[in-house]
This record gives C-alpha cells, structure tokens and sequence, in this order.
C-alpha cells in the first residue's frame, strides 16, 4: 500500500518533466519575442527617442509626456472610431454572410452539389496577399478607373464618383475588402462549429415540426455561441490592427480628411519617423484598448450564457 | 524503455535545434560578415597582378571594392549610366557590372520620406559594415540635399579627385546647394532644373488660335492671364493642367521664406496664394486635385486626356511624359514650351560619394564622366530631351541648329539658360520634401470640400510633425 502511491506519484513527476521539457522551445520563443519586446515597448514609451535628419535625439526620460501628448492632441479617439467604424462595417456583413453559408452548407437536408468547390472559392480571397488585394482595388476604383468608366457608360452616373475623396468611400472600400477577405474564413469556422452539433438535436427539431427558421435560431445559434464568440474576438482583435489594407489603399494618408486612418497606420507614422518613444506609449494606450473590448465582448457573452442556463434549471425543480 | 529512450532523444533533438538556431543567428553573422572581407583581400591582389601584366590600360577598381552599392529613389539615373558611362552592362533589373565590379542599385521611393529613411539606415550602419554592403554612392534631391551635405556622411568631391577646372562650367546654384556649412562642396550634378511650361498644341490651336510659344506665353504670362486662359479653356471641355498639384512648385519655389523657421513650422505668404488660386481652379472644374504621378495625373500626357499644360523642368519630358509611347502627345512633338507665369525650378538629383566607400576611384569617375564631360552632357541633351549641367556645353547647343522632336522642332534651351542663371535657392531647407508632399495631400481635402482650410492645416501640421517630431506647430 505504502509502495504503490509513491510509486505512482513519481512517475507522475517524470511525466511531468517531460512536459515542461517539450514546452521549452514555446517558452523561450514566448519570452524572446513576445515578453520581452512588450517590457521594452513599455520601458521605451517614457523616452525621447527619434532621429533627427541623421541625428539621434534622446533616449531622454520624459515621463509621462508621450503620453500626454497623445491623450490632449485627441487623435487617439479619432482613429480609434475610425478603426471600429471600419471594423463594423466590414464584420456585420460578414458574420451575416458566413452564417447563412454555413447553415446552408451544413444542412444535411439542402444537399448542396459541389460544396467542395464552393468552399474553396468563397476561401480563396483570402489565400490573396492584402497588399495586392488593396492594389487591384485602388486601380479598380480609381477615378479614371474600370468601375467609373463602366458606370458611366451604363448611364448611372454623369461624372467619375471620386471614391478615394469621400469618407463614405474609402472607408466603405475598406470594409467591402476585409468583408471579402476574410467571410470564406469564418464561413469555415462556423461551418465546423455547426457540424460538432449533435444531429440528434435536428432530427428531434424536424419530428416535432419545427421550420428551418425555427431550427437555425433556436438550435443552431444557440449552441454555436462559443465558436461565434471566438470568431468575434478573434476579430475584434484583427480589426483593431486593421493595417495594411487602409494603408495600401489610401497609400498610407488614410484619405480623406485622415477619415480611414486606422491606429496601427498611426502608429506606423510614427514608426516611419524612427518616433520609437511616442510609437510605445502609443501601443500602450493600443494594448488597453484590445483588452478593455475583448474583455467586453467576453464578460456580454458569458453572461448571456450564465443567464440562459440558470432559469431553466429553476424550472426544472419547479 | 523504447520510449524513454525515443523521448530523450525527441527532447534533445528539439533542445539543440532551438539553441543551434539562436546560436547560429547571434554568432554566426560576425565571422560571416568578416570572412568575405578577409578573403577579398588576397583574392584582389592576385587579380589585378595578372591582370596589370598584359595591359595597363585604366583599371579604375585595382585594389578596391569589387562591388559598387549605388543608392537612389527611381530608374533615372540608372538609365543614364546605362546609356552614358562607358564599359557600363546591365545585368538586370538591379545589378549591372563596370568591368569586375557588380554595381547593384538599391532603389526606394521619394515618397513618405521611403528613401531618406531608408538611406538613414544604412548610413548609419556605414562604420560597421562590411566593405562590400557600404554605400559607395547616393543620390539626393534638392529638396532635402542640405540634410546630407552638412553631415560626415558625405565627402568633399575634391578627394574623388575633381578639380575646380572640371566644376568650372558648372550651373552656380547647383554648386552651392551642395556645399556644406563650411564652403566645401559634396556633391555634383549633371542636370541643370529650371522649370517651363509645357503645352499641348493642338489645343493651344484651337483655344488660342496659335500654337506659337510667343503667343501662348502671353496667354499666360502671369496667374490672372492664367487663370482667363483657363476659363476658356474649360468652355472649349479642355482642364488648364491636369492636376493643382502641377502648379505647385511654380508657387513654392517663389517663397521668400523657408517652410521650417528655428523649429517653428512656416507657411509662407506665396504658399498661400498657391491654395487660394488652385481652390478656385478646382471649383471652377479647371483642374484636378490627382496625386502627382498618379493614373489619373498622367492621362493628359495622351491624346485624349485634354489637358492644356503641365509644368516641369527639362527632365519632365523624358522622365514622366511617356513620349515613347503610342498615342502619346509628345511622340508626334505634340508639345510646346513656353516660361509660365512664373519662372521656377523642380528637384534635380545630386551624385554624393558616401564616407568610407571602398570604391573611391570608379565613385570619382562616374562623377567626372556624368556630370563634367562636355561630350557625356550634349549626348544626354539629345538623347534624354534632358538639360545638362554645363554652361558652355549649353550655349553652344543652344546656338546650334539642335531642336527638341518632343517639342515640335522647338528649341528650349535658351529658355532654360535664361531660368538656370535666375535659380534662387536661399530659402530651402532640409524639411522641404516632408513639408511639400504632406501640405499638397492636405490641401487636397480642401480643395475636394471635405474639410475646412484650416481643418486641412490642422491636418498638414499633424502629417508634418510625424515626420519630423522636433518640429512644432
């Protein structure tokens, strides 16, 4: 008796070392490239460090000035709004889009003919590298562009609409490419969330009369909620860093009226400059806002799930 | 058994690798980095000792570098030495040889200060690096020539071994825009940029019912005439240049102030003007607000793009017109050239020869042979439609029976003389290419009605301080 457990307990540790082992390689890239970099980046928003011409200025310590700075000059929320505008703008029709495809394809009943092939070409904007994707664009929809001229002689318009010079246009190009970038992607990650849905649910649903409406809203996207809730995170967090497409296409001004800058192009500017001190307390400030939204959109879905659980187990009992 | 035995092995493999990995990139680059230096060095000395006993002909690379790094921001000058330098091939798009030396191009883009930026990099990391990846020689613009000039980084022409007799016919002005704080002069140019206008006749015909430039440059001999001119132009469907953005270096270069005064940014009086005249352009549909080289800017270098006029300097034609181009104005000489209503001049490039290059013989060399042979600037005159940096060169051809095919059999180089002596460079300053590039997209705004002119302000104050964050507001 007195053998067996310490036996046991042992090859527990053993076992154990060797995981700790095999998660070595991950720690130090961790450390090496993600931990470090953010100490430094931190460390780096309390100096005066830029070039001027070839001449190197600082590292002075300047507290907390880079951070005043950005806080008074209100850019900050400006582009911060326009990142979340263009976000939005480009995630609804995309997670509208990506659930219809996704019931559709993984409906058992539809029967859908060649879904291979669909799945591929829906999936295929993005395997385009954003640069190129912002490139076509910006030759598709230049003033003297294809769009123009064809709207034009289809008698739709008198004049070239300058889409590049409006704010509803640019920022609208931008949110119809990340719309097309990325649906085929979500389309695949919900598709296999509502595939892991026991069929059984369905089959019940459908003997006891329900219509596909009914199924769709009251099985599927309930229990799809934890992959919606990754895939919304997921994007936030890629739309906050929404780069390089408004970058390419307004060709790093973010045109017009700096309406479709995004805070990563800011920070880019800043970058540009070798501004290393104002560039940190501006990730500072990003790093924040990523983990005040993500910890928004967490706190409103858990909830919500909490709250579903719990009055049904009340009624149970009564 | 097996398996610990297989584990261990696993775990090992993974734990070497990784270490080999950081290993290799924190020790390996050094002794990689020296080897070629070390080996060259031999190896070099042995060339040209055989090479030196059969003929002794003007080896210029004998003990130096075998590679020529050259950095620029576009294919001008590449071209140039392509067609110019003698014993010069090109390998392909980035690399080309002078006897045994790789010349390899670096090119970045002008624009967001791409090009400074980059060339900053790399000279700063001039001392440690290896001598065949140091600049061996770079181009500047006159926009921002004052920031390299008045550094270390560049070196006195005179040790590339040119001579106050070689520089003798140079253009003043191109002499003192490269001459440092301390009156010695570190760079040398082969063009001269005094700036004209171009326009199409065709139009000119049928608007101003002559094509004559006499006649055409009294129809816009200054900015109301070219403003009347304009409205005419716009009855008859034809824009009076294809973009405001054209006419602005005509305003900026007529300043009697610099954009950057102490640390304080400045917004000069003619500036201003430039704003107030290109917004009533723009309003009046007379000109567009198009990025300067962009699609949409050069459509009026075709037939049917009904633009009037562009403004440019002698480098314009070959370098932006397209006139080797089918349907292209400029290639049945669809084009004229008159002064404007203002005489002014745009960019230039500037051969700078890094400190610590290891190739300073063939450096010197491509200055003497670019920018100080009489022959090497009247071919480029013919060739390239380009104005080059040589006064008794110029006077000559302009004498001569030397016309321009572009131009309709025109003869511009009187006009450029005449606008090269008038060159005033006093109040540039190392800020003005960030400045001039922010303020026009800007400016942009307003002229499209999407911001107020001081919401544009605002916003060119913002751009500005970006780039350079020692400036204030």
């Amino acid at each position: 008796m007195a053998n067996t457990p310490k036996k046991g307990k042992s090859r527990v540790v053993r076992y154990n070392k060797w995981g700790y082992i095999f998660l070595i390689p991950f720690i130090v890239v961790y450390l090496i490239f993600q931990l470090v970099p953010l100490f430094t980046t931190i460390y780096n928003s309390f100096f005066e460090n830029y070039l001027s011409g070839l001449k190197q200025i600082g590292p002075n310590f300047v507290g907390l000035a880079n951070y005043k700075e950005i806080v008074t000059n209100g850019d900050l929320i400006k582009y911060t709004q326009n990142t979340l505008i263009m976000w939005v703008l480009g995630f609804v029709p995309q997670i509208f889009f990506s659930l219809l495809l996704g019931a559709w394809f993984s409906d058992a009943r539809l029967r859908i003919r060649a879904a291979g092939f669909f799945k591929t070409v829906i999936y295929l904007p993005n395997l385009i590298m954003a640069a190129s994707f912002a490139m076509l664009f910006f030759t598709l929809f230049a003033d003297s562009g294809p769009i123009n001229t064809t709207m034009i002689n289809m008698g739709l318009i008198s004049e070239p609409y300058k889409f590049l010079e409006h704010a509803a246009g640019s920022r609208g190009l931008v949110a119809f490419m990340n719309f097309l970038m990325w649906f085929g992607n979500t389309t695949i990650l919900l598709m296999a969330g509502m595939l892991g849905i026991d069929g059984s649910l369905f089959e019940a649903a459908q003997v006891d009369g329900a219509t596909s409406t009914q199924v769709f809203f009251r099985i599927t996207l309930p229990l799809l909620r934890p992959i919606l809730l990754y895939v919304m995170i997921t994007s936030l967090i890629g739309g906050l860093q929404m780069f390089d497409v408004p970058q390419v296409l307004t060709n790093g001004k973010g045109n017009p009226v700096r309406m479709s800058m995004t805070l990563i192009m800011y920070l880019n500017n800043h970058l540009y400059s070798k501004n290393f001190g104002m560039a940190g307390a501006l990730s500072v400030f990003l790093f924040i806002i990523t983990g005040i939204l993500s910890l928004i959109v967490y706190k409103f879905s858990v909830q919500d799930n909490v709250d579903e659980v719990k009055p049904k187990r009340n009624r149970n009992k009564n | 058994m097996k398996k610990k035995v297989l584990s261990t092995l696993l775990a090992t493999a993974m734990v070497a690798a990784m270490l080999a990995g950081c290993g290799s990139q924190a020790a390996a680059p050094a002794p990689a980095a020296e080897a070629p230096a070390e080996e060259e060095a031999p190896a070099e000395e042995a060339a040209p000792a055989e090479e030196a006993a059969p003929a002794e002909e003007e080896a210029p690379a004998s003990d130096e570098g075998k590679v020529l790094n050259i950095y620029c921001w576009n294919e001008e000058f590449k071209s140039r030495i392509t067609a110019h330098y003698p014993g010069y091939e090109e390998v392909d798009g980035t690399t080309g040889k002078i006897g045994d030396v790789d010349v390899k191009w670096n090119i970045t883009p002008n624009e967001n200060n791409a090009y400074q930026n980059n060339l900053d990099a790399a000279l700063l990391a001039q001392a440690d690096a290896a001598a065949d990846e140091k600049i061996d020689l770079f181009l500047v613009e006159a926009d921002y020539a004052l920031k390299y000039v008045d550094t270390d980084y560049t070196v006195n022409v005179a040790d590339f071994g040119l001579t106050d007799a070689d520089l003798a016919e140079q253009y003043d002005y191109t002499k003192k825009i490269v001459t440092d704080s301390n009156g010695v002069q570190k760079g040398t140019s082969w063009q001269g940029c005094p700036a004209i206008m171009f326009y199409n006749r065709e139009i000119a015909k049928e608007v101003l019912g002559s094509d004559d430039p006499a006649d055409v440059q009294e129809a816009v001999k200054d900015w109301a005439a070219f403003k009347a001119t304009a409205d005419k132009l716009k009855d008859a469907g034809y824009q009076a240049c294809s973009s405001v953005n054209d006419t602005y270096r005509v305003y900026s270069n007529n300043v009697t102030s610099k954009w950057v005064d102490g640390n304080k940014i400045n917004i000069d009086k003619n500036i201003e003007n430039w704003v107030n005249d290109s917004k009533a352009l723009v309003d009046a549909g007379e000109a567009g607000t198009h990025d300067l080289w962009s699609d949409d800017w050069s459509k009026g270098f075709f037939k049917d793009g009904k633009v009037f006029a562009y403004f440019g300097p002698a480098w314009f034609i070959n370098f932006s017109m397209s006139c080797d181009q089918e349907g292209s104005v400029g290639i049945d000489g669809g084009w004229g050239a008159c002064v404007g209503p203002q005489s002014f001049f745009w960019g230039g490039t500037w051969i700078c020869g890094a400190a610590g290059t290891d190739n300073p013989t063939l450096v010197g060399d491509i200055m003497k042979t670019m920018t100080c042979n009489a022959d090497v600037m009247k071919e480029i005159v013919q060739q390239d439609d380009d104005f080059a940096n040589n006064k008794k060169a110029m006077a000559e051809m302009a004498a001569s029976d030397y016309t321009s095919k572009i131009l309709g059999g025109q003869n511009p180089l009187p006009m450029y003389m005449e606008g090269a002596e008038k060159i005033d460079l006093s109040n540039l300053s190392a800020y003005d290419q960030g400045c001039n590039e922010s303020f026009q997209n800007a400016m942009k705004d307003y002229f499209n009605g999407n911001a107020s002119y001081e919401e544009a302000l605002d916003n060119f104050y913002k751009s500005v301080i970006e780039k350079y964050p020692e400036l204030t507001q």
